[in-house]
């Protein structure tokens, strides 16, 4: 397989994201795109560790390819941690303003 | 002879006594020390004097570099010789009578403001011995500026009259732009020659370096300077307003030594001016035509200092007219007398003043020969000195003038005899108006007449001495004499011989002095009775100045207001402040505009985010 | 076309897709579940990709908890499509546009970069449990370790943010 086509296909999903970001007012729909994007980008990581198997490097040092793949373990651990705490930030102002609207939340103009 | 700085240094000492400890100290000692200073100086010059008459001493003396560049040095010397030490005799002699005769003549000051005025006086010595006795145009520059500074105090003296301080800003500001000349032709100096020392730029190589046009510009350059501080035309007008200052500060300074520092400067440049005959002719004609406008305007003017200031102005004139027609060792003949004559003068209208009770107008006077008999008698002596009286010292230095001016040209002399005789006039005019006659002022002014203190009248009798004895120093051979003067001068002062025979100096003579004394008989015949003058348009004219205050006004100061008018209103406050508000303005229009951008919405900034990311993107990969 | 082409290209379009329907649906609860998807496509890659490790935690930790979380907070507020704020419908243009033309600029430049190294599938140890167990106590224990630490301060924050006053 050609990495460019894992490429195009993690640019996909980011995009994805992105736009799911900017059009979406729900916070809990946007948060849900955030982990999108970088579940995405996980992807590109793993794909590229397995392109770097072959080459030279890989074979000169047995961890080199699972290096990418410890860095996307990491990723999802910190994943985790945003998510419990971004969700119970989430749940606090739901519980404030009674609704997920991120528009409600334009504190930052004053 | 290792003295010689002291001389400067101690009227600046005691400047710098009487000018910080002004609160505290008393009126005698500020006055002592004022006057014990500047006796100091002359004592000190008078011995060096001695010595560059004995032959002995003329040299260049070298404190330290005042400016030191890569390709020049101006050092800080001071040169002694014939010329410099004539004119710190002239300076210290005169100031010291003149600081004496202030002690009494300012007694009704206050300790401070008394006090204030010694150290104003000890510093315009200072300066003015600096401009004598700098061995270099620079040196004489600080000197220059420093007696310009202290004209402009001493004018202003009485600083809460608003006329007073505005006679003060004229005077200053006319010897500025005369100062400006005096500046550009040092430049030029310096960019020709790299040098501003007398003793280098006045050497005959260093001459031949400098073309025609150089040494008539330059030369024309230093008399702008020389019009604005020696009162010539265009800028005299501010010397008549000069006497707003104290009568002594007029004697001084306004008389005796400030104004003739341009004399000085040329005679002691007159290796450059004899090089340049269009300046010469310029010297000439602006001298003669000051002396005569000067006279004219002193016919008719009602005030004793004024008279006096015209009367300064024309004889200055005078002394010019000697300098443009290269008769150098004249003018500064001229100087000399006419410091003894004039200072006696001045300080005889001050003692008038001082009895009158401040009343300077000669309508309100007369008579006043019966209550101060020395001044009166003195007072005579000056006028007779100046009108060019036989045996008078005013007589020998105009006659030279004069003579040299006719072997010059016929015409010009004629112009100056006349002039000569509108002297004698109004001197007579002055003298009858003011001590002959009946009183013509108040009860109360007539009551309270009085001869002035001794520390007035004493000044006044030596310089009535040294006005009647001060010409025989310079007796022409035609009289039998030598001509000392001229012969102390010669190192440094090459003037012009002028090949009149004796017999026509004799008809010279003999016609200015019968001339003279006809004119000086019309004037007392004409006031002896006086009531008053009637006026018609030539008096009137007269009266006015010619109007030339007025012609300033309105070719100078009109449009010079007229463009700051339009500078204030139009460029000021439309272009520069248009400007300035415009971009405040923008700034405002445009912040209020991106405010909306503020929303604090989240998603608007991250879609601002996603297309600043995007652009950024473009221009890395595209552009 | 082999096997994996095929399996490769039927993930992919199953991830874009549901992808796609996450960020569309109104319903907060259907989006969870597409995202669910979403991360199973992943995890399929992965497998694919012979990343055997990573396939499993990710259905564990994201398919698994993290998304039941995020249902259970959705469930908590009781959120459905009646519920969901509407969005301004030029907004939701010029953000589809900008994210089209976002995306169209990152695959220009992929395009202007030169790499058309092929990617190694279904074979190779570096994705099993074994190499990256190890590789995890070795080299990167202390990274793990400090994770750990920053599990229980985000559980703590998690607990403060959401207590009652």
């Amino acid at each position: 397989m050609d990495i460019k086509a894992y490429i195009i296909l993690s640019l996909t999903l980011f995009t994805i994201g992105v736009i799911g970001v900017l059009v979406r007012r729900n916070a809990i729909i946007i948060f849900m795109c955030v982990e999108l994007m970088l579940n995405a980008v996980n992807l590109l990581l793993v794909a590229f560790s397995k392109m770097h198997a072959m080459s030279a490097a890989a074979k000169a040092l047995p961890t080199f390819a699972s290096d990418a793949q410890i860095f996307v373990f990491f990723i999802m651990v910190v994943a985790a941690a945003e998510v419990s705490v971004g969700l119970a930030i989430i749940v606090m102002m739901y519980r404030n303003i009674h609704s997920v609207d991120i528009n409600f939340l334009n504190r930052l103009k004053n | 002879m290792n003295m010689v700085w002291l001389i400067p240094i101690l009227p600046l000492i005691g400047f710098l006594i009487n000018g910080l400890g002004r609160n505290s100290l008393p009126k005698a000692v500020s006055g002592f020390i004022g006057s014990i200073t500047v006796l100091g100086s002359f004592v000190l010059s008078l011995l060096v004097f001695m010595q560059v008459k004995a032959g002995n001493f003329h040299q260049t003396l070298h404190y330290f570099d005042f400016i030191r560049l890569e390709s020049f040095t101006i050092p800080f010397d001071f040169s002694i010789d014939a010329l410099s030490t004539l004119f710190l005799l002239i300076i210290t002699g005169v100031g010291f009578l003149i600081h004496v005769y202030s002690t009494a003549y300012m007694h009704e000051e206050d300790g401070k403001d008394y006090a204030k005025y010694f150290a104003y006086l000890n510093l315009f010595v200072f300066s003015m011995l600096l401009l004598v006795m700098g061995g270099n145009f620079v040196v004489m520059f600080i000197g220059w500026e420093g007696v310009g500074l202290c004209s402009y105090l001493l004018i202003g003296y009485w600083y809460k009259n608003e006329a007073y301080t505005d006679a003060a800003k004229k005077a200053f500001i006319m010897n500025r732009i005369g100062d400006l000349g005096f500046l550009l032709a040092v430049f030029w100096l310096i960019s020709k020659l790299g040098t501003v020392q007398y003793d280098e730029v006045f050497n005959a190589a260093n001459l031949a370096k400098l073309t025609a046009t150089d040494i008539t510009g330059i030369t024309l350059l230093l008399f702008v300077g020389v019009t604005g501080k020696s009162a010539q035309i265009p800028l005299y007008t501010w010397l008549p307003d000069a006497m707003a200052g104290p009568t002594p500060v007029s004697a001084l300074i306004h008389a005796a030594t400030m104004v003739t520092a341009g004399i000085y400067m040329i005679a002691r440049s007159n290796a450059l001016f004899s090089l340049a005959p269009i300046t010469q002719s310029v010297i000439t004609i602006i001298g003669l035509a000051t002396a005569l406008l000067a006279a004219t305007i002193a016919l008719r003017q009602y005030d004793i200092k004024k008279v006096l200031a015209y009367s300064t102005v024309s004889q200055l004139g005078f002394m010019f007219l000697a300098l443009g027609t290269g008769n150098y060792v004249a003018a500064v003949f001229h100087v000399l007398t006419h410091a003894f004559f004039k200072a006696l003068m001045f300080l005889g209208s001050g003692s008038v003043i001082h009895a009158m009770g401040g009343e300077q107008d000669i309508r309100n006077m007369g008579g006043l020969h019966k209550h101060m008999k020395i001044t009166s008698i003195t007072f005579l002596i000056g006028c007779l000195a100046i009108s060019g009286i036989p045996g008078l010292s005013g007589f020998f230095s105009k006659d030279e003038i004069l003579a040299g001016t006719f072997a010059h040209s016929p015409l010009l002399y004629g112009i100056a005899l006349f002039t000569a005789l509108l002297t004698a006039f109004y001197m007579f005019r002055l003298y009858i108006l003011t001590f002959s006659g009946t009183f013509r002022g108040t009860h109360e002014q007539e009551h309270h007449l009085h001869e002035s203190p001794k520390a007035m009248t004493i000044p006044l009798i030596v310089l009535a001495v040294l006005s009647i004895i001060g010409g025989y120093i310079g007796v022409p051979e035609a009289l039998g004499g030598h001509h000392e003067l001229a012969a102390y001068l010669s190192p440094v002062v090459k003037s012009a011989t002028h090949h009149l025979s004796h017999n026509t100096e004799y008809i010279l003579m003999a016609v200015s002095t019968l001339l003279v004394i006809v004119s000086i008989f019309i004037a007392v015949f004409r006031f002896r009775r006086y009531s008053t003058e009637q006026n018609n348009v030539v008096t009137k004219w007269l009266e006015n100045k010619w109007y030339i205050d007025e012609l300033y006004d309105a070719i100078i100061v009109k449009p010079i207001k007229g463009i700051s008018n339009f500078l204030n209103q139009i460029v000021e406050k439309r272009i520069i402040d248009g400007a300035v508000n415009g971009v405040g303005r923008a700034v405002n229009y445009g912040s209020r505009q991106l405010r909306w951008l503020q929303s604090g919405q989240v998603g608007a900034y991250v879609l601002l985010m996603v297309i600043g990311m995007l652009l950024l993107f473009i221009i890395q990969l595209f552009l | 076309m082999g096997i994996t082409t095929i399996a490769f290209i039927l993930l992919s379009l199953m991830a874009i897709g549901s992808a796609i329907m996450m960020i569309s649906s109104k319903s907060p609860v259907h989006s969870v579940l597409w995202l669910i998807v979403v991360f199973f496509a992943i995890s399929g890659h992965y497998i694919l990709l012979n990343a055997q490790f990573l396939a499993i935690v990710n259905i564990i930790v994201y398919a698994g908890a993290i998304m039941v979380l995020f249902l259970f907070v959705v469930m908590l507020m009781n959120l459905n499509a009646e519920t969901e704020p509407i969005k301004n419908y030029r907004l939701r243009l010029i953000g589809i546009l900008s994210g089209g033309s976002l995306l169209l600029v990152l695959i220009a430049a992929m395009m202007k970069i030169d790499v058309a190294q092929p990617v190694l599938m279904s074979t190779g140890d570096s994705g099993l449990i074994k190499v990256l167990g190890h590789a995890l106590f070795t080299n990167y224990v202390l990274p793990f370790e400090i994770s750990s630490v920053l599990f229980l301060s985000a559980m703590i924050g998690a607990v403060i943010i959401g207590k009652k006053e």
